[in-house]
């Protein structure tokens, strides 16, 4: 019976977690933005700088009218935001933040990553399909185009790290993780960070939901509650890709003080990697659809199989 | 029943009826979404046989990749939202004599091949990727390279087509 409660447990810590990280995400993004272009951003929700921003934005939300199109396929329509939204909870439950620290370890933990992350898309195109409207068909097209590109860069260089350490499992990653591998794996690093933007369709890689072509993409007939779902899922695919970078990449928990406040190290990597998410959107403008993909097919895809083969050099050299 | 056997079977009927859902719905991207839940819930069946990796390597592939290319394709040619009734074509009843013959084959090798063996879960091997692994490359290591020739010739042949395609209209430009 306490197997049952410590797993209960350990999953409401991880909801809670993916409930509070991507709000926070999206508030940092609120001031961040507003401060890099020279305004201040939110400041009279909650009296101090903005907090209670999203909170509000929340409340807003709840209150919306549920509309369902006319002519849209309605079962559909409204159950892609959960199809969205539930893969993130899911692969939160996988990601350690210190030894032990984590909801589920698993011995293939990155390839459960990857294929779960995979699903998120399907409830973007959903909706996309569902709506019953030229702008968000389009998106829709846009969104599995871009998808399909930048799956293969972003999957082959999680290979390179599992073969460099050796194990699939996220855990024992940082553990064979060392400091020269910020090096080995730098090209892997900028990949996996590059790929993953596009699958989260972040600016500058977010021309299906470009407003001034499409309106809102997938989510232009998206109001209320439902579209929160789908921007929270977008602000919680923010909080998995930097802490996958961060548990991947960058070391994790490893850092002085290691022992004591490894799971610190993680979230200090894991908001770095986030603050960067939120400063690429304001530095660059949006790809065109051509340059997308030819980004993802001459750009990436060529950088993952190079460090593929450097890593397998690396390994069987040292082995 | 154990409640392994009663998962075992929940998910193999959720599998069962989203297959027969799949070809019967009158909408073309309902099938493709049903599919996700055959392929879904046969992915869970993997699971509870305690082959793991394969499991979400047919999360990836099948639910990530292929569906995702379906809906692209169906997005791209014909999405209409609603009923379609011009899907059921003259050939229902041949199609569904084939299917059965090829169901009942494969169910008569499987239970040739295995109708005596009993996977103990209390002491299985739990299949992760490196059991799976050493499998594949060391005892199934022939049918491995076999399979790889034939998705390297379907490689080429799509190569192949699509070069066709896009040679015409230059030639006919040119006459």
């Amino acid at each position: 019976m306490s197997d049952l409660l410590e797993a209960l447990l350990r999953v409401l810590v991880v909801l809670v977690a993916f409930l509070l990280l991507p709000l926070l995400v999206g508030q940092a993004e609120h001031k961040a933005m507003a401060h890099m272009q020279s305004r201040v951003g939110p400041m009279y929700a909650g009296m101090f700088h903005g907090w209670a921003q999203l909170v509000a934005d929340g409340v807003k939300f709840v209150q919306k009218e549920d509309v369902v199109p006319r002519d849209a396929d309605p079962a559909v329509f409204r159950i892609a935001p959960a199809v969205a939204l539930l893969p993130y909870f899911v692969v939160m439950l996988v990601i350690p933040l210190g030894p032990g620290l984590v909801g589920q370890d698993l011995d293939v933990g990155l390839f459960f990553v990857l294929a779960v992350m995979g699903i998120g898309v399907i409830g973007t195109l959903m909706g996309g399909w569902s709506s019953a409207n030229k702008f968000s068909l389009l998106g829709g097209i846009r969104v599995a185009a871009q998808l399909m590109a930048y799956e293969l860069p972003f999957v082959l260089v999680g290979a390179s790290v599992a073969m460099a350490a050796g194990t699939l499992s996220l855990t024992g990653i940082v553990e064979e993780w060392q400091p020269w591998w910020l090096l080995w794996q730098g090209i892997g690093l900028v990949v996996f960070f590059v790929a993953g933007l596009a699958e989260l369709q972040r600016p500058p890689f977010d021309m299906p939901v470009a407003d001034a072509e499409i309106v809102f993409g997938p989510y232009t007939e998206y109001g209320g509650l439902r579209f929160a779902l789908f921007i929270l899922a977008e602000y919680a695919g923010i909080v998995v890709l930097s802490a996958l970078t961060a548990v991947l990449f960058l070391g994790g928990w490893r850092g002085p003080f290691e022992d004591s406040l490894g799971w610190l190290w993680t979230l200090v990597k894991t908001f770095l990697v986030a603050f960067v998410v939120i400063w690429v959107r304001v530095a660059y403008p949006r790809m065109r659809e051509d340059q997308l993909q030819r980004l993802a097919w001459q750009g990436l895809v060529p950088l993952a199989l190079l460090q593929l083969a450097l890593t397998a050099v690396g390994v069987v050299a040292t082995a | 029943m154990s409640w392994v056997q009663v998962l075992f079977v929940l998910l193999s009927l959720v599998a069962v009826a989203s297959a027969l859902l799949v070809v019967t719905t009158s909408n073309l991207v309902h099938a493709a979404l049903w599919l996700v839940v055959t392929l879904g819930s046969i992915a869970g069946v993997f699971l509870l046989l305690a082959a793991e990796f394969v499991a979400w390597v047919q999360v990836l592939i099948y639910v990530g990749a292929v569906v995702v290319l379906l809906l692209f394709a169906l997005m791209l040619t014909r999405a209409p939202t609603g009923r379609q009734d011009d899907l059921n074509v003259g050939r229902v009843v041949p199609a569904a004599i084939v299917a059965v013959l090829v169901g009942a084959v494969l169910v008569s090798t499987v239970v040739a091949g295995f109708h005596d063996v009993q996977l103990d879960l209390e002491r299985a091997v739990v299949g992760s990727a490196s059991v799976t692994g050493g499998t594949v490359f060391r005892l199934w290591v022939l049918p491995f390279e076999v399979l790889s020739v034939l998705l390297l010739a379907a490689l080429v042949g799509a190569i192949v087509l699509s070069k066709l395609r896009a040679d015409e209209p230059a030639e006919a430009g040119e006459d």
